[in-house]
């Protein structure tokens, strides 16, 4: 037969054909077809090779939970792996690749792999490991690596767009099958706002593969009507393609809506999949069942199918599965696939019916085999035949494919997702739903409520309950009359099959057989969740949604215990599987994370710096002039006119929180170590800002403005964290104090305006008087600019050393007062510097910097304890910084830190050890938390935190960077390498 | 991944606008004593069930919020601002 599909029937479209291709080969299909119905359609039944084994693989399932038809769709940036051929929708030029194959799907050498299958087995890892660990490197990892896989991501950019949504309603309904659409009904009528998402692109469920007929209509044309109506409302939302695939505490569910996969050149202006949140206040779940397969010998062959799939390509997709069909059930399903199959005039063979007592009256022309098993399927490749065994008698009968039904769990995952445990039911032979689900609510098949009118009432039923607890009153929605469905789809649960002798696959998609389970509960691994881990059962893509029942009730079987004595493992988001660029959402490239330019970027941008990123933000960090080809010598160049004549710095990055309020002051003096209840109006302070624990958090200047109205500066990297903290001081510890609290660091262009020549550059913008007496050091004050038409906070500090200000303006003049300031300066040899060369001025003042305050360091480690207020009664760290430990005297404590020989160097991180002691951690007396090349003292120079280092100045030491193999003789010294009396601040 | 706080000045909010804490501890008097402060600073209980944290509405109304919430079902049995919890135990 060179093709299967039907001659009429299905909802396909065969007035609009699809060219695809597999593996390169051209193929056709029509609207309406699924990637695997259209592989069918085309005789193509072996897909794809499986993980461990590389056995060949046929479509085993119509839907998500699809283990073996995995394939790569798509090409370039949009190759996407492991698609599940039955959810793929068929699109003119779709380009579809078998996977874990080599050279090809239909000669395959990595089957000779399933030789290695002794090495495969349960438990493999775990002895494994036990084995040299040479062996795993060279050998075993990279064989294993190379025989099982899956598909292979792309290295390329993925071009499309994706994004994130949320979603509020009343009513949510996961699954639009007859249970699902009863339950929107009802709720849509009455106009609450209800949100139905649906997997599939048409919902409708099982009910577009039935041939009974509704209200006398047929299966399709009664749900085309029910979407009709529901698309005509305004409060419904209908979400087709979306799977739900998680529900999460505060009653969010996650789901993902594939917008254009499906389409064969996706619109640039539209996401390609995008992630929702949907907030709803009350759910029903009508995700229905998942078909169980039977574990019998050859159970993977291609052309074994689950039943009810086979029903779907029959009646929905119009594909036949061969010529002559066996079932194997357990149930009355597979009396209706037989019903169909010869209406469509396909031979059945034989329905062979696990049931010794099975009452079902079957009128076709199959044979019934009652009280029978397959046991085995004869062929490699592609069914030839199959060995029934009944009553100890074993019997062969040829047949191309067949179908089984070990009955139907319902899905109930997302019912678990926070953290219920599923209940096994005797009575239904699967695990129900947990007990004492709130805003939840389970109908049809999901519920255990098999049959379409049983369902149908069940999603009524559940709808009005769900709208009752909103006080919303409804009526359920009218039942057609239905005609021509099987009544009950009970089972007796069939877990061990006689007369195995082939491979018995439990998980499809690992390749785990009854073997393994078996070696599992002979090696002491029988419950479940270990033997999940030892066999790697229901550890798949796939999450064991075919296998884990089955495994389940052979264990049980296997330990002759209870399938609820077993219990099960826990289901966990996601459903099916998400992809990374639908949670990334927007959040790539530039978008990433938000980026932060100063006021002054631009400026710097033009005067050609350098920037470098810290956290969001973008500084610029040197300026280099024609000819300097070495940061270092911009650098170099920088420090150095900033030590002979002015240099400018952007320093807007700096944290910047105004502090209002009648208790402005006291609140002040309960946040910093030091006091701050006698700062002058006009006057700025350093403050150290300490943790609970006693550590030091953060430092900055903080300037008195007003009599209630401060300005606090805090570091670049801290500024979110000090606002944070400050507000938690104000609202959570001390809300009785009058203090207000603004975030104004994005308000303020910032410039510090550094060097000798810093006053007589300055005073050409600033209209009051600045000389040494009218505005000496710390003094901070609002001043009037460039002949009264601008306004300006200044504050003369320094963290160079040399006579400098910080001239803040607000941010867009920024660039036009910066250029003041250069033009200005233009004569007194100013240049502009980077946070390079500002780092470098810190650290020849001494002047620490969150190298130093790294989380370790108290107050006294820096030679601050002077700051720790011994007289205030109440601060943050006052209880704990004078803990033994905190007072050791063996601490480490900053010291300075130069080479011996002026040529050598050292970088950060290195470590200090004594003069003579070998280099080993256990002599290890502290390191080099800052360090960088110094023109003021004409070698490297570093700050370091040393053991009892502020008593060994003059000290000979080794500095030893073992990571880096690097050594240098060094010696401990003052910190303070520029100025060490401060004399230049005050002139 | 998706749970709501009900702000008391915001409404129900996604709690990506959240920063948490930790445990919602009343801040000891300054005469405590040592004890007290190394409780207060080092100890937090891990309860299995109803617990007290100190949420900070970061991206929201920028108030310290004390959320009651169980830790195994992630349930928020009330949401109150920080100032007024204290205003009450003080
Ligand atoms: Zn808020």
């Amino acid at each position: 037969m060179s093709s299967y599909r039907l001659e009429k029937g299905g909802q396909i479209d065969r007035t609009v054909p699809l060219n695809f291709t597999f593996d390169g080969r051209a193929m056709r299909g029509f609207r309406g077809d699924t990637l695997a119905s259209a592989l069918l359609a085309n005789g193509r039944q072996l897909v794809g090779r499986s993980f461990k084994y590389h056995r060949p693989r046929g479509v085993l399932t119509a839907g998500a939970a699809e283990p073996n038809a995995l394939m790569t769709i798509g090409s370039g940036g949009r190759t996407e792996p492991n698609s599940r051929a039955p959810m793929q929708e068929l699109y003119d030029g779709l380009e579809a690749r078998s996977q874990n194959r080599w050279p090809s799907l239909d000669h395959d050498i990595g089957a000779i792999n399933g030789l290695l299958s002794p090495f495969l087995s349960a438990g493999f890892y775990y002895k494994t490991f036990m084995w040299p660990a040479k062996f795993w490197e060279k050998l075993y990892e990279p064989v294993i690596r190379k025989a099982a896989g899956l598909g292979r991501a792309t290295h390329e950019a993925d071009p499309d767009a994706y994004e994130k949504c949320w979603a509020h309603c009343d009513l949510l309904v996961v699954g639009g099958g007859a249970a699902g659409l009863a339950a929107a009904l009802t709720a849509g009528r009455t106009g609450t706002r209800v949100i139905l998402a649906d997997e599939n692109a048409t919902p409708g469920g099982f009910l577009l593969s039935e041939t009974a007929t509704l209200g006398g209509q047929t299966a399709a044309a009664y749900v085309a009507n029910i979407l009709a109506e529901l698309g005509s409302l305004d409060n419904v939302t209908l979400m087709p393609r979306t799977t739900v695939f998680g529900w999460y505490d505060g009653q969010v569910f996650g789901a993902v809506e594939r917008v254009q996969k499906h389409v064969a050149s996706p619109d640039a202006n539209q996401p390609i999949e995008r992630l929702w949140r949907i907030a709803a206040r009350k759910a029903v779940l009508a995700t229905g069942s998942e078909e169980r397969p039977l574990v019998f010998g050859g159970n993977d062959v291609p052309g074994v199918m689950m039943a009810g799939a086979m029903r779907t390509y029959l009646n929905r997709h119009a594909v036949a599965p061969g010529r002559k069909t066996a079932i194997f059930t357990t149930n009355d399903s597979g009396y209706a696939l037989a019903s169909d199959l010869e209406k469509a005039g396909i031979e059945v063979a034989a329905i062979i019916d696990s049931r010794r007592d099975a009452g079902f009256d079957f009128a076709g022309n199959a044979h019934v085999i009652r009280g029978g098993f397959v046991s085995n399927v004869l062929g490699r490749s592609k069914v030839e035949g199959i060995e029934i065994w009944r009553e100890g008698q074993s019997e062969r009968i040829a047949v191309d494919n067949l179908a089984m039904s070990g009955g139907f769990s319902p899905v109930i995952h997302l019912a678990c997702h926070r953290g219920g445990k599923p209940r096994w039911s005797n009575e239904h032979a699967a695990f129900l739903v947990p007990d004492g689900l709130k805003d939840l609510h389970v109908a049809g098949a999901a519920a255990g409520v098999w049959g379409i009118n049983p369902a149908m009432r069940s999603g009524c039923e559940v709808s009005v309950a769900a709208l009752a607890e909103l006080g919303i009153s409804a009526s359920p929605c009218n039942i057609p009359e239905i005609e021509g469905a099987v009544a009950s789809l009970s089972a007796q649960p069939l877990w061990c099959i006689p007369g195995i002798r082939a491979k018995a696959f439990v998980d499809f998609q690992n390749d785990v057989h009854l073997k393994d389970l078996g070696l599992a509960v002979q090696e002491g691994y029988g419950h479940v969740e270990l033997a999940k881990r030892y066999t790697t059962n229901g550890m798949a893509t796939d999450q064991g949604k075919l296998s884990n029942v089955n495994a389940i009730g052979l264990l049980a079987e296997a330990r002759r215990i209870s399938p609820a004595d077993v219990g099960t493992t826990t289901f966990r988001p996601f459903y099916t599987p998400v992809s990374f660029g639908a949670l990334a959402g927007a959040a790539v490239g530039k978008h990433f994370q938000p980026v932060r330019k100063s006021p002054l970027h631009d400026w710097a941008a033009r005067r050609g710096a350098t920037f470098v990123e810290a956290g969001l933000w973008y500084r610029s960090s040197w300026f280099p002039l024609p000819g300097e080809t070495h940061w270092r010598q911009s650098v170099d160049r920088e420090v150095r006119t900033v030590r002979q004549n002015v240099g400018l710095c952007d320093v807007s990055t700096l944290g910047k929180i105004e502090i209002c309020g009648a208790d402005a002051a006291e609140f002040l003096n309960r946040v910093y170590c030091n006091g701050f209840l006698k700062l002058p109006v006009g006057k700025a302070r350093y403050g150290l800002m300490l943790r609970e624990d006693g550590f030091i958090y953060d430092d900055g200047t903080t300037s008195r403005i007003d009599e209630n109205r401060y300005v606090m500066t805090t570091t670049t990297a801290y500024a979110a964290g000090v606002m944070n903290h400050l507000e938690f001081c104000a609202q959570a510890v001390w809300p009785e104090l009058d203090v207000r609290l603004a975030s104004v660091t994005d308000q303020w262009a910032q410039m510090a305006i550094a060097g000798p020549k810093a006053r007589t550059v300055l005073q050409q913008l600033v209209d009051e008087d600045i000389s040494n007496e009218a505005f000496p050091y710390l003094a901070a004050r609002e001043v009037s600019l460039l002949g009264g038409r601008l306004r300006g906070r200044l504050f003369r500090i320094s963290f160079s050393g040399e006579l400098a200000y910080e001239l803040a303006v607000p941010a867009d003049c920024g660039e036009s007062v910066a250029d003041a300031i250069m033009l200005a300066g233009k004569v007194h040899g100013i240049c502009a510097y980077g946070v390079e060369a500002l780092s470098v001025l810190r650290i020849e003042k001494g002047h620490v910097t969150h190298n130093e305050i790294n989380g370790t360091v108290v107050p006294a480690d820096l030679g601050m304890e002077k700051m720790v207020s011994p007289t205030k009664p109440d601060f943050i760290g006052k209880h704990m910084v004078h803990r033994e430990g905190l007072v050791d005297p063996d601490r480490l404590q900053l010291v300075g830190v130069v080479p011996i020989d002026p040529a050598h160097s050292f970088r950060t991180g290195a470590h200090i050890l004594q003069k003579d002691a070998a280099a080993t951690l256990e002599n290890d007396e502290g390191y080099v938390s800052s360090s960088c090349f110094s023109p003021h003292v004409g070698s490297t120079i570093g700050l370091a935190l040393v053991k009892r280092g502020a008593s060994r100045h003059g000290e000979e030491v080794q500095i030893w960077n073992g990571l880096r193999n690097e050594f240098a003789m060094g010696r401990l010294v003052s910190p303070v390498f520029v100025d060490p009396r401060s004399e230049k601040l005050h002139v | 991944m998706a749970s709501r706080i009900p702000c008391p000045h915001c409404g129900l909010r996604p709690k990506e606008e959240f920063t948490v804490k930790g445990a919602a501890l009343q801040r000891p008097e300054a005469e405590a004593g040592a004890q007290a402060w190394h409780d207060y600073v080092y100890l937090r209980d891990n309860p299995r069930g109803a617990y007290e944290e100190y949420w900070h509405h970061t991206s929201g109304c920028r108030r310290w919020l004390v959320v009651a919430r169980n830790t195994v079902t992630h349930e928020v049995a009330s949401c109150r601002d920080a100032a007024e919890v204290k205003a009450v135990t003080a």
